[in-house]
């Protein structure tokens, strides 16, 4: 059924946006940022206050929305985050959690606890008809945008210089830095990067995913399923468990309605029994 | 615990002997004023300011006082903060309740406390079997949902698919409408239930425009009910000639002015509407947006109105007198006019009956409103009709 399979594609292709600044922050610089889903909702907000409060179009508030997540990001890098990078990971998970608690509290104070609605452009609610599948417009233009992204993505990391630097900033830190590279601002760059895809990904998804202040918890499970599954090397094993999970979660709920719930879950139980750190797993083992 | 609540009862039973009229009658509000379902909380609290701005705070001599308590949303608080208002506070009745296990757990404290205890929100047909000092002043979701499976069937709707949230009240909305649907010659091609932190509905929607129905049949939370009636135009099947019935939740006040065009020609069976065309809804929803901060009276804050409404009337039944049972005994029984339509109380089940409405969503000076097209005058709980 390729509804179904382009449903899925789509629902995987925004897990993927919205978990791969994770997979960086968890996966290449070794640190549980449990608040990541907090930077998405920051970016659904900015979207959904510019849409529907300031009329900006919609196409022009998503960058914004990524810029928005990705400047909190790095200022909460530099300011807080700092501080946490080098103790033990209990510590990491009860800091950012409380960050997600806070952030929470603001959204609900400032933009009240019910589900958000943002205005889409009328051309995007339409359906393009191919004769054999019909398909939602706004879904396809998640595909295309989710897929520049992680073409990019893959190719900034593995192929540039930037790319190098933040991975040999991970691996040994220390070389690095003596080796002249600015270690700090690397991670600071690559948090921002993260935390602006995050938020991207929120102001995508509010569609879809719908928005309220819970937002970050709800979704918490969905991003580590994510990253746990596609292991902690490059962007390619998130993203195929991202479609994998996304495909696999869809056609689940549609072809056994009563257990589809749990198909998601099933399936990364199946995948960390065969393969333990990921389907990409990082050649030396951290 | 148990031995104070004795003692507390005890005292309020020997109270009448000693009241004068100068005693407050204290109504404890337990909402949740915090935590997901705050929005429920804050619209009760708007609702009772209104009622008590319009209605003044003296009844039958007695100065009325609420007691506000925030329970978040969590039984344990509800029933703790139920007994210290009876201990500490002496409260002559309870009101509010937003959802069922709050309502269940404080029907031990308001049987041993013999206090009234008015469920404005909570839904679930059962709650009033819990203490003989219950009654509701809301609905039960078995009234719309039948009355919205009546209707398809009285418009050629022979095929539906069910789509329900899956909790507690999903479960009556679906169990009652498919039964009646059923038992009214219809078919149910598909009973489907959606988890309820579903994050997307494309796999059960396509499954429904598969089915091709007459009709699909919703119930899901009102937060989420925007986000699937989005998904449910998005996917053409508006145009493919699937209609959407759900009970009036769904389409709630609330949020309907956000939830965009997708909505418009949506069907619903409610009990009530903000658009509700008379005098009393006018200076209801008009009150409401000024006390609210400018939002738009929904049923949970009908609800809330008519159940300090009803506090109110029984106190001037018993002339003042303040005793729970006297209070139980008056309220049974209660007929009256409120925001919705005309409203009495079941003398022996202690349930609402109430009006129930066929709407669809239209627009209505720019906004989308809930249009009542349909009555269905003074529904009693399905539930508890014997057969």
């Amino acid at each position: 059924m390729l509804t179904i399979l382009v449903d899925g594609l789509a629902y995987g292709m925004l897990l993927f946006v919205l978990a791969c600044g994770l997979s960086v922050t968890l996966g290449v610089m070794n640190f549980i940022n449990l608040a990541h889903g907090a930077f998405a909702m920051a970016g659904g907000y900015v979207a959904v206050v510019l849409v529907n409060g300031y009329g900006v179009p919609f196409l022009l508030a998503l960058p914004i929305a990524a810029i928005a997540a990705g400047l909190l990001g790095v200022v909460l890098e530099q300011t807080l985050y700092v501080h946490v990078y080098r103790r033990s990971h209990l510590d990491q998970v009860l800091f950012s959690i409380g960050l997600v608690f806070i952030a929470m509290a603001v959204v609900d104070y400032t933009q009240g606890s019910q589900q958000q609605f943002l205005h889409l452009p009328n051309f995007l609610k339409t359906r393009i008809d191919l004769g054999v599948v019909s398909l939602g417009t706004y879904r396809v233009l998640i595909i295309c945008i989710c897929g520049v992204l992680a073409l990019a993505l893959q190719a900034i990391l593995t192929r540039t210089r930037f790319g190098a630097r933040l991975r040999a900033s991970v691996d040994d830190p220390v070389t690095a830095r003596g080796l002249g590279i600015n270690v700090n601002a690397i991670f600071a760059a690559t948090f921002g990067v993260g935390s602006g895809l995050a938020g991207l990904g929120g102001a995508l998804g509010a569609e879809i995913l719908g928005l309220d202040p819970s937002f970050p918890l709800k979704f918490m499970v969905y991003f580590l399923i994510v990253v746990t599954a596609g292991g902690a090397a490059g962007m390619t094993g998130p993203f195929l468990a991202a479609i994998l999970l996304g495909v696999a979660d869809v056609a689940g709920k549609y072809y056994f309605p009563s257990v589809g719930a749990f198909i998601i879950y099933t399936l990364v139980i199946v995948l960390l029994v065969w393969r333990p750190n990921g389907l990409f797993a990082a050649a030396s083992g951290r | 615990m148990n031995r104070h609540i004795l003692l507390v009862a005890a005292a309020l039973a020997a109270l009448p002997l000693v009241a004068h009229a100068a005693e407050p009658f204290r109504i404890g509000l337990l909402v949740p004023m915090t935590g997901p379902f705050q929005s429920t909380g804050r619209a009760i609290n708007d609702a009772v300011k209104l009622y008590l701005k319009q209605h003044g705070d003296t009844v039958a001599g007695h100065k009325v006082e609420i007691l506000l308590r925030d329970d978040a949303g969590v039984p344990d608080n509800t029933k703790r903060l139920a007994t210290e208002l009876v201990v500490r506070d002496h409260v002559n009745a309870f009101a509010g309740f937003g959802l069922t296990p709050l309502a269940l757990a404080t029907a031990p404290v308001a049987t041993q406390a013999k206090i009234p205890e008015i469920v404005m929100v909570a839904a679930t047909s059962s709650i009033v079997n819990a203490s003989p000092y219950i009654f509701r002043s809301g609905q039960v979701l078995p009234q719309p949902a039948t009355i919205a499976a009546d209707w398809a069937l009285k418009h050629g709707v022979k095929k539906i698919v069910s789509v329900v949230s899956d909790y507690g009240p999903g479960y009556d909305a679906e169990k009652w409408f498919n039964d009646r649907f059923t038992a009214g010659g219809g078919t149910v091609v598909a009973a489907l239930r959606v988890p309820l932190a579903n994050p997307d509905f494309a796999p059960f929607l396509q499954r429904v425009k598969d089915a091709a129905p007459d009709a699909m049949y919703a119930f899901v939370p009102a937060g989420v009910g925007g986000i699937f009636a989005k998904q449910f135009v998005e996917r053409g099947m508006d145009k493919s000639g699937i209609r959407f019935i759900a009970t009036g939740d769904v389409t709630d006040d609330d949020n309907l002015g956000d939830m965009g065009d997708a909505m418009l020609g949506v069907v619903t069976a409610g009990p009530y509407s903000a658009a509700h065309p008379t005098e009393l809804n006018k200076a209801f929803v008009d009150g409401y947006r000024e006390v609210s901060g400018g939002h738009r009276a929904g049923f949970v804050a009908a609800f809330a109105y008519d159940g300090i409404d009803m506090l109110y009337r029984a106190l001037e039944k018993t002339k003042g007198n303040m005793d729970g049972t006297a209070l139980a005994e008056a309220l049974k029984g209660l007929s009256f006019e409120s925001p919705r339509g005309h409203i009495s109380v079941d003398p022996e089940t202690r349930e609402i009956i109430t009006p129930i409405y066929i709407r669809e969503v239209k627009k209505v000076d720019g906004a989308l409103y809930n249009v009542e097209t349909e009555t269905f005058a003074a529904v009693k709980d399905p539930a508890k009709i014997k057969p």
